[in-house]
């Protein structure tokens, strides 16, 4: 009972705790190279390690914003899904689990469902929220993926699938199961309509995800050093009882065993994006608008003709 | 023959059945009275087991080693069984078998997984869990059944796809996506009967079908209680809990709609009489070919996918 507990102590906790919309850790250990990274600085280089160039997990609603163009996407409306058809509980509720993540993340399930222009071409982007649950996939990220290729179909748009998860969701049991031939159906739709279906593999890719949709993409991009794989590691060690190699199931790994077309760094990410796009929906562009962006100067990348696209595409502006 | 632990009763008695009837030589009137009480006792601890086994036991029994297997199945039901091999790719798995054959006078493609029977055969079948090669020799078969307009039967029966260092290099999730692609894109009847054990991923590449039935003491799981029970309880030895929570027996998945129909197996389970099962089985994949083939094929695909779009969704 003095001046300094009753008085100076609460001032400044005061003073402490005002600054709360600053995140709780400033700074974190890169998993990478163990680097102390600034929160700060590894937002403005898109959640990768300026040191090791270790790609660290990335905010869902931050990717979107990077993928599209000048950050603009349109959130699309998911279906109420049932829940908890198992009325499943291990040590804790599935509906409480549920309820925590849904909290934390502000999010109704693991997925996010979003249309916009990507150069200028609209289109429909899916992307796991691995924090929600580890991006586990059971109806509800099932549903979100029918919605988000039959938006694509509709649109006649090209589809990109983002997924970032450990595989089914253990709680819905087989109800999980039976998202992977859901998801297979939803992007065959979108092949069958001449569409674009891309895959960005991004940390971690594992089990009924990758063995289903993940793997089905006419293009596949993947993350620097994602894990990308069926089975998880413990369990290859447990059943052949021998040390993995270097590297095993990795974003690089997968692309030297041609499961995987492209590693490319989150930095170019967008860009690699909007090429490939227009290569596969723009099959001829004519020789003057060819030159056009070289006459101009303007937005000039790799000499190719993605800054007309970016100005004058009769198919922006969804 | 093998025997499970709550099977114990059952088979200490049988084995005193045995006795008697080794001492009955002679015939001797008050032993044979004596061996049909004991045969009576025998038939009524069986149905008092098997009519209420719990999730834990169905896992065991859908693992006997005793249950009859693919090859049990090929032999009994397909005529001119050809089994083909190899994916053209890379190799040949042999945990996962399939080829042509004749069916009750039809010509079909079959394939299944097969866990072997003892450590040699168990050895070079890999215990029934599939590497890409396998899964995409079965893509080379669904293609092959549409081609010449044949219906196809899977026969599910493994722990899971092959968690191995040559599984990832060669892909095994691609395998499997495409094999449960080939499923969804047969225009001919594909039917499935979960014979065993269904081990998530490994069992749907091959059971995305108009018609999924299972035996009656069968599991089908998203995963193994055991890995469950790991993951979610941190240790292997909640199995139990695991098994339970995870509604894996056929009643609880006709239940949940994820599968058509239950085949029920003689009293005891399907080791105690794998013939009379087998030929259950038969009659079941029958029925529903007829059914399947009165449809053209674009109607089947079609069906086929809204089956599994729904699934989940009349809950």
């Amino acid at each position: 009972m003095n001046w300094i507990t009753n008085f100076v102590r609460p001032k400044i906790k005061a003073l402490i705790s005002s600054k709360k919309d600053v995140p709780d850790n400033l700074w974190m250990k890169c998993p990478g190279c163990e680097t102390m990274l600034h929160h700060q600085e590894l937002v403005r280089n898109l959640n990768v390690c300026h040191h090791c160039g270790h790609h660290l997990r990335m905010d869902v609603m931050d990717r979107l914003q990077m993928l599209f163009d000048e950050g603009r996407f349109q959130q699309v409306d998911l279906p109420k899904t049932a829940v908890d058809p198992l009325r499943f509980r291990d040590r804790k509720k599935y509906t409480d689990r549920l309820k925590d993540a849904q909290s934390a993340t502000g999010r109704k399930d693991a997925i996010v469902v979003a249309q916009g222009a990507v150069g200028g071409k609209t289109a429909v982007i899916a992307a796991f929220d691995f924090s929600f649950m580890g991006g586990s996939m059971g109806a509800a990220v099932g549903d979100g993926l029918v919605t988000a290729s039959r938006l694509a179909v509709s649109l006649k748009a090209p589809f990109i699938v983002i997924p970032a998860s450990g595989g089914a969701r253990m709680q819905e049991g087989m109800i999980s199961l039976m998202q992977m031939p859901r998801s297979v159906i939803a992007v065959e739709q979108v092949k069958e309509a001449g569409l674009p279906y891309i895959v960005i593999l991004t940390d971690p890719t594992t089990g009924g995800v990758s063995a289903s949709f993940a793997m089905l993409g006419d293009i596949h991009i993947a993350e620097p050093g994602a894990q990308i794989g069926f089975a998880g590691r413990r369990v290859i060690q447990e059943t052949i009882r021998a040390s993995l190699p270097d590297g095993f199931q990795t974003a690089e790994y997968l692309c030297s065993h041609g499961m995987v077309d492209l590693v490319v760094p989150r930095s170019a990410l967008r860009q690699k994006l909007v090429t490939l796009i227009q290569l596969l929906t723009r099959p001829r562009v004519e020789d003057k608008q060819r030159r056009k962006p070289e006459a101009k100067g303007k937005r000039k990348v790799n000499g190719d003709a993605r800054g007309h696209h970016d100005t004058s595409d009769e198919e922006s502006g969804a | 023959m093998y025997h499970l632990e709550f099977e114990k009763p059952i088979v200490e008695l049988e084995a005193k059945i045995l006795e008697l009837q080794t001492m009955n030589e002679g015939g001797g009137v008050n032993i044979h009275d004596e061996i049909e009480r004991i045969q009576e006792k025998v038939e009524r601890i069986v149905v008092q087991t098997y009519s209420k086994l719990s999730p834990e036991q169905k896992v065991q029994v859908a693992r006997h080693p005793n249950r009859p297997h693919f090859l049990d199945y090929a032999k009994r039901l397909i005529q001119d069984f050809t089994p083909l091999a190899g994916d053209r790719l890379f190799g040949e798995d042999e945990a996962l078998l399939g080829g042509l054959g004749r069916f009750r006078g039809q010509s079909c493609v079959v394939m299944g997984q097969e866990k072997g029977f003892d450590t040699e055969t168990r050895i070079r079948h890999n215990f029934g869990m599939t590497k890409p090669e396998g899964y995409r020799k079965a893509q080379r078969l669904m293609d092959m059944a549409t081609r010449f307009k044949l219906p196809v039967v899977t026969l599910v029966d493994t722990a899971g796809a092959f968690p191995g260092i040559e599984a990832e290099e060669r892909g095994q999730s691609e395998a499997i996506a495409k094999s449960i692609e080939s499923c969804l894109r047969a225009t001919v009847p594909v039917v499935s009967v979960v014979i065993g054990e269904g081990g998530s991923g490994g069992a749907i590449a091959i059971a995305t079908a108009d018609r999924v039935f299972m035996l009656e003491h069968s599991i089908y799981s998203v995963i193994s209680p055991e890995g469950c029970a790991s993951i979610l309880w941190r240790s292997a030895e909640y199995a139990k809990d695991a098994a339970r929570a995870l509604k894996l027996t056929a009643q609880d998945l006709k239940e949940l709609g994820v599968i058509d129909t239950i085949i029920e197996e003689p009293m005891g389970g399907a080791h105690r009489e794998p013939e009379r099962t087998i030929d259950v089985v038969g009659d079941y994949i029958e029925t529903a070919l007829g059914e399947l083939s009165q449809m053209d094929g674009d109607t089947l695909k079609m069906r086929r996918r809204q089956k599994y779009l729904e699934m989940g969704h009349k809950l």
